[in-house]
């Protein structure tokens, strides 16, 4: 079974669509005992990263989702909140993966939010399995991961930023897998295969 | 880089499409969730759909449909029509929308995009500004379809909109849209150096080079258009093909 965490951070539909798509199943939950007892954790989310961190503290689940040993995924602010720190309302974070999360900062030519489709680069992960360097996904986002250690994927947007992470069982994108057409489907797969 | 975005829209009434030239003549072209499902299967990197029923009932289908096109399609997909109330923007996003388009109503009522923003981020929020180039050449915001000119001036109105949490802006020229006459680029320009959120073009596309013009010349950043794609005269691939031949970065 397949847990996709629900913290109370937007809408859950797609990344449910994806599983049913796949055939995958799966239960949205906040209970603890579900998330531990779950082969696969998925943790998405979008919005505000200090108010992500707020509501898994009041749910009691920042432990919980360091405790897991099965893998876990988290998107976009759900990866987010899996770094160490995230300039967005100065919040400390889970620290799983070994990156700060900081702003864009708008320049000429460069739009923030960091809004549509773009290139990912430096695969360096099973979840990236028979897709190669220079595939489009779909990204949604004004704070980004730095470059670091547990960095598996990097885009461009101005700088150069992690993309995607992997840290032991825990990975995460940036981009939005679920709203990435079929290259997206094909990382939730590899990583329902992980 | 990030991609330039080639965005179809689809008017929808009663659940089916429809569209409007200069918003009225509308034409039935198809059933919308299998419309939009071929748009991505060829190459559109987002869709939008636009709401145009005037009856509670015709609202109620379109939520139905949201449900129904979040189910059937993985690429992201705005929704837009009659949203006045963060209620309306919390029903859409239930139903799967990834973004919500907002017009009349910001116009007379600009804390709502505070509001939605706040609640469900500035990536949730496009505000679509409809505006005419009046004959002392100041560009205004109109409502209702175009029919009601406001005293928002454009420039100004969309960086209002930016600070307020907009997370896009949807520009369409009234003076343009449904002629298939190109864009007005300069306009377009000016309004993207002014903002740092990404600029959506609307209204006026009539050909490959239009819309090349305005991802460049223009500094837009997503070109968004219904009857050239509606009527099959180009596929979204074959737009992308040729803009790539023009050295514009799409998604291919």
């Amino acid at each position: 079974m397949i847990a996709i965490v629900d913290y109370k951070m937007g809408n859950l539909r797609s990344v449910e669509n994806v599983l049913k798509r796949l055939g995958a199943e799966f239960t949205v939950t906040e209970q603890a005992d579900v998330i531990r007892a779950a082969d696969r954790v998925l943790l998405p989310g979008v919005g505000n990263a200090k108010e992500a961190m707020e509501n898994l503290n009041r749910a009691g689940l920042v432990q919980v989702i360091r405790s897991l040993r099965r893998p876990v995924l988290g998107i976009c602010v759900g990866m987010q909140v899996m770094c160490r720190h995230s300039e967005e309302g100065d919040a400390d974070c889970i620290g799983l993966f070994d990156a700060r999360v900081k702003r864009f900062q708008p320049a000429e030519g460069l739009k923030v939010p960091h809004m549509g489709w773009n290139k990912i680069g430096n695969l360096e992960s099973k979840l990236f399995k028979g897709i190669d360097g220079g595939e489009w996904v779909y990204f949604v986002h004004s704070y980004y991961p730095e470059l670091c250690p547990d960095t598996i994927a990097t885009t461009t947007h101005g700088a150069m930023f992690s993309a995607a992470l992997k840290y032991e069982n825990f990975y995460g994108t940036q981009f939005h897998p679920e709203k990435s057409g079929d290259v997206g489907e094909r990382i939730i797969a590899n990583f329902l295969k992980l | 880089m990030v991609a330039k975005r080639i965005i179809p829209c689809l008017d929808v009434k009663e659940g089916r499409t429809v569209k409007g030239v200069n918003f009225v003549d509308l034409r039935d072209v198809g059933d919308a969730v299998e419309l939009g499902q071929y748009y991505a299967r060829s190459g559109a990197d987002e869709l939008v759909y636009l709401d145009i029923s005037a009856t509670r009932e015709g609202r109620n289908t379109f939520t139905r449909l949201v449900e129904r096109i979040a189910d059937g399609i993985n690429i992201p997909f705005t929704v837009g029509g009659g949203i006045s109330s963060l209620e309306d923007a919390s029903r859409l996003l239930d139903a799967g929308a990834d973004k919500i388009s907002i017009n009349s109503a910001a116009i007379a009522n600009p804390s709502l995009i505070d509001a939605i923003a706040a609640r469900y981020g500035s990536q949730f929020v496009v505000v679509a500004i409809d505006a005419r180039q009046g004959d002392d050449g100041v560009w205004r915001a109109t409502t209702h379809g175009g029919s009601r000119d406001s005293d928002k001036e454009l420039f100004s109105w969309a960086q209002e909109a930016e600070s307020r949490g907009a997370g896009e802006i949807l520009f369409t020229s009234m003076n343009h849209d449904g002629t298939r006459s190109g864009y007005p680029c300069q306009t377009f320009a000016r309004l993207s150096e002014c903002l740092s959120i990404p600029i959506i073009a609307s209204g006026g596309a009539g050909s490959v080079a239009d819309i090349a013009e305005v991802l460049t010349a223009g500094k837009a950043d997503a070109a968004l258009a219904a009857s050239i794609f509606h009527f099959g005269e180009i596929t979204v691939g074959e737009l992308k093909t040729e803009l790539k031949k023009l050295n514009i970065d799409v998604r291919i």
